[in-house]
């Protein structure tokens, strides 16, 4: 209450040891994109993050992992603060894109260039062409009809879903498969280009070779977007990813280069995770 | 009691298998639910059987020019349906084209935008609206409506009655205009009640889908929550339809009971429902007790065509992509 807006609310406890990506002191060669500084964030009274900071490198995938319930899923929706609609919801800390405090952002335009894909496929009940180009058309990015149609093919095929909806682009999203409904989720993010990608455990209720289509877009889309990737699927982060988060109550346990943390975890509890003897 | 005995003793138990089955009540619950579904149709055909037979004789006096015959003159002994048809269409439509938008509108702020307490307070205070009995509604429309109308509302629409000339004419109070506007304010709850939970039972990732898009807040209501609870809306939109139709009390207290078909929302009319309630008791005759009986019919017939239309309506609009 008392506190002033932009000064950052700090835990009273010292801060883990929270290793910036680096890797036997190397940095990244890409610029960060998107960095996240001291984040407290709660729910009412219940305090679901404490003092998180983590730097996001431009065209890398990092992926955040850590038991259920542990602020992952959380701290990603402060990225582009969609958190912002819960009621009681508070969010302290700073978040920077492309250098730039994301409060200081219009939130619809934040929410373009920060795009989002969620746990459950959640498409419109809308034809598959107007779910993909409802951004397009909500954001004005493209006028006339023509230039619509190309967007959507265009985001279809990026999402490497083209080929499997172009003849049937004006039934149901809900006549999709839960693993094409996700990737159609992918391409309508993808529809308003986004710069970094927001995805919240966007597997978690696919089956395996779903997961693997999605997986392979990822690398694809690398080269187009940061991204950024829940997961509780220790696999997962370690197949696609580059950087890697650990996530315990709330905390940031460690973070560093995907290959340090499945090969040699500085933190017991990490370690403790990932060898499955977490408990 | 036998409980403890019948463990272990699969013989025994073999031989009450049927009566256990039974008991266990598969069949029974089978029977019983059949037996209410059936209660359903048979009372469905029982109503329609007693209107067909009721009303024959008006029915081999008129045949179907009874529909579109605007004579109402029971002592001339001539019967005839459309300016009761016509005052029960208008008066409904009326009343929809003003609570559906308010009710929507309401239950949208109350699933979406007010805060919980100010939500349940409103809610609570809806669903006790539209328990109050319609009488009462009929009693306040008299003492507050009905003067309004005539001294206020009436005047004031008739001046703009060059552009729009259903307005046109005297404002006597009592009228189509009157009944609708009651009409209205008795189906306003029923839209707001269900639409909300239609609205309530929409998925968060819905809307925030439509938010991590980058649309605003009020798009993504628009564009995303009121798309997906639509049937839910549809369906209180025929709720109050249905309820608009068949309201008898308060539009007979307001209507002006004349069975006229008048241009003018601002003259009387007269409602099928109406006319029932007005005439029933002391008819002149068998012809025009049968003929009543065939406006009943009629209502009857008025009522399926809509919901057959509501149901032509939603599986159209469900046949482009739906949440189900």
């Amino acid at each position: 209450m008392s506190a002033a807006p932009e000064s950052r609310v700090r835990s009273a406890i010292p801060a883990q040891t929270l290793p910036q990506a680096v890797d036997g002191g190397q940095a990244d060669s890409r610029p960060i994109k998107l960095k996240a500084t001291g984040i407290d964030f709660f729910y009412g009274a219940f305090q679901a993050l404490h003092d998180v900071s983590i730097d996001f490198f431009e065209n890398r995938i990092t992926a955040l992992i850590g038991p259920s319930g542990c602020g992952k899923s959380t701290f990603i929706r402060n990225l582009n603060r969609i958190n912002e609609t819960i009621r009681g919801a508070r969010c302290e800390g700073e978040i920077l894109l492309d250098g730039e405090n994301i409060r200081d952002i219009d939130v619809t335009q934040l929410r373009r260039r920060v795009g989002m894909v969620f746990q459950r496929p959640n498409p419109f009940p809308k034809s598959i062409f107007d779910n993909v180009a409802y951004g397009v058309k909500v954001n004005g990015l493209a006028r006339g009809k023509r230039a619509i149609e190309e967007k959507v093919e265009n985001s279809l095929r990026r999402a490497a879903l083209w080929d499997e909806v172009n003849d049937k682009l004006h039934k149901s999203a809900y006549a999709l498969s839960g693993g094409q409904q996700q990737r159609l989720c992918i391409a309508r993010a993808l529809a308003v280009d986004p710069h970094v990608l927001l995805l919240d455990e966007p597997c978690s209720a696919l089956d395996p070779i779903a997961t693997g289509k999605i997986e392979d877009l990822l690398f694809t889309l690398k080269d187009q977007c940061t991204m950024v990737i829940v997961t509780h699927n220790m696999q997962q982060a370690a197949r696609v990813s580059d950087y890697t988060g650990f996530f315990l109550l709330g905390k940031l346990i460690e973070f560093n280069k995907t290959g340090v943390i499945f090969r040699t975890p500085a933190q017991k509890e990490t370690e403790d995770y990932i060898t499955g003897r977490f408990g | 009691m036998s409980a403890p005995a019948s463990i272990g003793v699969p013989a025994r138990k073999r031989e009450g298998v049927f009566l256990q089955r039974l008991k266990g009540g598969d069949p029974v619950a089978h029977a019983i639910a059949w037996l209410a579904a059936a209660s359903v149709l048979l009372l469905t055909v029982l109503l329609v059987a007693e209107l067909w037979s009721q009303s024959a004789t008006a029915r081999h006096a008129f045949g179907f020019g009874f529909l579109w015959s605007t004579d109402w003159d029971p002592n001339a002994r001539k019967f005839g349906a459309l300016p009761f048809i016509y005052g029960t269409l208008v008066t409904s439509a009326l009343a929809l084209l003003i609570s559906v938008p308010l009710g929507v509108g309401a239950a949208v702020f109350l699933s979406e935008l007010a805060r919980p307490k100010v939500s349940v307070v409103l809610t609570f205070l809806v669903e006790l609206l539209a328990a109050v009995p319609s009488v009462i509604f009929g009693l306040l429309a008299i003492f507050t409506l009905v003067p309004l109308v005539r001294d206020v509302i009436g005047p004031a629409l008739d001046k703009i009655s060059d552009v729009f000339p259903f307005f046109a004419g005297p404002a006597y109070g009592v009228g189509l205009l009157t009944a609708g506007i009651i009409l209205a304010v008795m189906t306003f709850p029923f839209v707001i009640s269900i639409s909300r939970e239609a609205l309530l039972a929409v998925p968060r990732e819905q809307r925030e889908a439509a938010l991590s898009l980058g649309a605003t807040k009020w798009e993504a209501t628009w564009d995303a929550v009121i798309p997906f609870a639509r049937l839910g809306i549809l369906g209180s939109i025929f709720l109050s339809l249905a309820r608009a139709l068949g309201e008898t009390m308060a539009v007979t207290m307001v209507i002006g009971n004349d069975p006229k078909i008048a241009s003018s929302l601002l003259a009387p009319g007269y409602t099928i429902a109406s006319v029932i309630a007005n005439e029933f008791t002391e008819a002149t005759g068998d012809l025009h007790l049968s003929s009543l009986i065939l406006l009943l019919l009629a209502l009857f017939l008025i009522t399926i065509v809509i919901n057959a239309g509501a149901r032509l309506l939603i599986l159209a609009t469900t046949r482009q992509g739906s949440a189900k």
